[in-house]
């Protein structure tokens, strides 16, 4: 990224924090009455990243900061009244303008936001002409009122109507030191009211001078403020007062209005971070929980059934149970529906195809789907990366698909449902498929796999994850360039799920994304192999077995042991890491992954399940395979997690005498 | 050479006012941020033109339009209202105080540069 991207991308996101907290600071007063100067700071605001972006070229951002100044100006004019729809839109489109610029920071292309736009369009018209606005003829000198702006004439009517005095403060400064006494005289206006507007003149003011006329409203009245501003005053029109009347009517209203003080809206916006941060005490807390568990155990074998043990075991099973309620809790609040991330790429799928020419039609299914909200935004990259793809290489010319025989239009689809504790989000395209033969040969050439290895094609296609491997060369449609679907299952190991394809010559490619539902605190069942313990997420496995050695048969080079009548391949950990491991007739297997993808580890012992916090290992132990991360469990033991999906992959090709590059 | 008065609250407009000036090779500019600027800016030296922006904080061009037009010693000087679709009321408010001529933003550089030399030669 250069310099001056930088530069833009940080002042956009100090406008954009701004803007947010303007926008939280209307949603706070606007039952009870919001400071002008709020709404016209969020006006400047979007008017400044107008200016900056259009400055960039970058010309998306423009378009919808330029719709949103139009949309604030009509706001302070009061052509439009705030209300929860007007705060509602202006946070959403805040959070437009936020992905746009995240997608210029992550060097995404500029969305298309002609939908944004209209959006924006049509929620103005819908609002607008709602305010009311009396007349100020008679009221207030014409001459004064030729030389306001229209916001400034907006906020005279306001202040009028609201029954506030209206004053124009008069004084006369000396050129080389006007601009701070003008300065000193804007702050104790302000002190007092609404300053409206500053005019300056130099009638009637003698040479080396420069009169201000400032006009402000206020609650005031004129001998109460002469008390304050230190300069002629004219009253433009007095303050409504009738001050037993308005006592009596102002004691009624008043309970009204307190009512009125409170928003209607429950909802607050909450920085994900900062339930990240709720995770992670809650994380730290688990922990603490299982040492008090541990205790309760240890007391419960050295002392027996003492009534302190007793109560020490059931304080830990409660801490056990609100623990994990108030986990659940955190955790529905960071979950939302995946139709969010959906529309997001329904505009690439929109933009990127008229750009080819290819006309392409969408589906999607399931948007109500809930995914963790971290999650979310982590998986809308290779999501799109897959949809380029299809896009690019997975549909055909619409000719070449009329000659097969297929409908004009290609279609994609995006999928999502829950099963168990993961979500599958599916990429569906009806195109020509993958050429699997050209896949082998190019793993061939790869050294991927030696010539004379025998695979199923649902193995052979799965070298399409491989790095380096580029799709341009085997798929029907030989256009553009090839995408590296090895980032695509990267970003999903990483999020601790994984990426599965099925397709079929002329009928298209489904990439089949599992994730699980959350992050953070997980289940875990503890193992041993030899001297080692790891611990293996409950998220990826199935079963336990106790497996004889003796039903272990190997079948073209592979270990497998069948599961009720099922070919299960076998994985030794033991090996896999170069561990020792327990001699004998039997040992136990962990059944993890599913479906095709399903394979049995081999272990020596099995300790029982553990709620785990998985902690990154950091860069150093990067390079070495098939560690999700590492675990604190009691006593400061610390262990690895099985990272079982690097497990299925190098075992599924390796046992076959292919060689990983 | 003639020097222009660019009075404009955003500093990419502003910038890109004097791009358009500078291309014409003929004027020097000054520069204010906002109409309370320019009132400080205004008697420091004399002005061929005044090109100002409407909306801005603090004292807003059409205040400082009726300024100038107010004061012996300005009151000749032409003044361009460059400001937004929007302030289509604004602008016919300026004219009315006394404004020169007026350009919409977004205008192409030839627009404004057309209106400049129109302006001055008048």
């Amino acid at each position: 990224m250069n310099a001056s991207k930088k530069e833009f991308i940080a002042e956009a996101e100090e406008l954009l924090q701004e803007s947010q907290s303007l926008t939280l600071e209307i949603q706070d007063t606007f039952s009870s009455g919001i400071n002008p100067d709020t709404i016209n700071a969020l006006f400047r605001a979007m008017h400044t990243l107008k200016g900056v972006s259009g400055l960039f070229g970058l010309q998306g951002i423009t378009k919808l900061s330029h719709a949103l100044e139009t949309l604030m100006d009509d706001v302070r004019l009061g052509k439009i009244e705030v209300d929860d729809a007007v705060i509602a839109f202006l946070f959403r489109n805040l959070d437009i303008l936020r992905t746009l610029v995240d997608g210029i920071s992550n060097d995404r292309e500029e969305e298309d936001v002609a939908d944004y736009l209209r959006d924006i369009e049509s929620f103005r018209n819908r609002q607008k002409g709602q305010g009311d606005e009396g007349a100020t003829d008679n009221i207030i000198d014409p001459s004064i009122m030729k030389v306001l702006s229209e916001y400034e004439e907006h906020r005279l009517k306001a202040n009028l109507k609201e029954g506030k005095g209206v004053y124009l403060a008069k004084a006369v400064f000396s050129l080389d030191i006007f601009d701070k006494a003008l300065e000193a005289l804007t702050k104790t206006i302000k002190a007092q009211g609404e300053l409206i507007s500053t005019l300056p003149t130099s009638s009637n003011v003698p040479e080396g001078f420069i009169g201000f006329n400032l006009m402000f409203g206020s609650n005031r009245s004129l001998e109460g403020l002469k008390k304050e501003v230190d300069y002629d005053i004219d009253v433009l029109s007095g303050q409504r007062e009738a001050p037993q009347a308005m006592q009596a009517a102002a004691a009624l209203p008043q309970k009204i209005q307190d009512t009125h003080l409170k928003s209607t809206s429950t909802t607050v916006r909450v920085d994900i971070e900062k339930l990240d941060r709720i995770l992670n005490t809650i994380g730290e807390l688990t922990l603490a929980k299982g040492a008090v568990k541990r205790i309760g155990i240890e007391l419960a074998e050295s002392f027996g059934r003492a009534s302190l043990v007793h109560d020490v075991h059931k304080i830990a099973m409660s801490l056990e149970r609100r623990l994990a309620e108030l986990q659940d809790q955190v955790l529905e609040i960071r979950m939302v529906p995946i139709g969010q991330i959906f529309s997001r790429l329904s505009q690439i799928v929109r933009r990127y195809s008229r750009e080819i020419g290819k006309q392409i039609d969408l589906v999607m299914y399931g948007e109500d789907t809930e995914l963790d909200k971290f999650l979310a935004e982590e998986i809308v990259d290779p999501l799109m990366h897959l949809i380029r793809n299809s896009i690019d290489h997975g549909i055909e010319m619409s000719d070449n698909r009329k000659a097969k025989g297929k409908k004009e239009n290609g279609t994609i689809t995006l999928k999502a449902y829950q099963k168990g504790n993961h979500v599958l989000i599916e990429v569906r395209d009806d195109g020509g498929g993958i050429n699997i033969e050209k896949v082998r040969e190019k793993a061939v050439e790869k050294r991927l796999i030696d010539d004379d290895v025998e695979l199923v094609d649902k193995e052979v296609v799965q070298f399409i994850f491989t790095p380096g491997f580029s799709t341009k060369d085997v798929v029907s449609e030989v256009s553009g360039r090839g995408v590296g679907l090895d980032v695509v299952k990267q970003k999903l190991s990483a999020l601790g799920g994984f990426a599965d394809v099925e397709t079929k010559r002329d009928v298209g490619t489904t990439f089949i994304l599992t994730l699980p539902i959350t992050l953070a605190i997980i289940k875990a069942l503890i193992v041993r192999v030899g001297n080692e313990r790891f611990a293996v997420p409950l998220t990826s496995m199935s079963e336990t077995l106790i497996v004889d050695h003796k039903e272990i048969q190997t079948i073209e080079w592979k270990e497998v042991y069948y599961l009720r009548g099922e070919m299960l391949p076998m994985i030794r950990v033991s090996k896999f890491f170069g561990l020792d491991s327990d001699v004998g007739e039997r040992s136990f297997a962990v059944v993890v992954g599913f479906g095709e993808r399903r394979v049995g580890l081999l272990i020596d012992e099995l300790f029982g399940q553990q709620e785990i916090v998985i902690k990154t290992l950091g860069d150093y132990l990067k390079k070495v395979k098939g560690f999700a991360g590492a675990a604190e469990i009691g006593k400061h033991e610390v262990i690895l997690v099985l990272d079982t999906e690097v497990l299925i992959d190098e075992s599924l090709i390796k046992q076959k005498g292919a060689t990983y590059v | 050479m003639k020097t222009i008065l660019i009075v404009e609250d955003s500093a990419t407009t502003r910038a890109l006012i004097r791009a358009v000036i500078d291309e014409l090779g003929e004027f020097e500019t000054v520069e204010a941020s906002s109409g309370f600027e320019a009132l400080k800016i205004l008697p420091q030296q004399e002005y061929d033109l005044i090109i100002t922006d409407i909306n801005m904080p603090d004292i807003n061009g059409l205040e400082l339009i009726n300024f100038v037009r107010n004061n012996p010693r300005y009151k000749q000087i032409p003044i361009i209202i460059v400001s937004t679709e929007r302030s289509e009321e604004d602008k016919k408010r300026g004219m009315a105080l006394g404004a020169t001529a007026y350009v919409t933003k977004p205008f192409k550089s030839s627009e404004l540069q057309e209106i400049i030399q129109k302006t001055i030669a008048s």
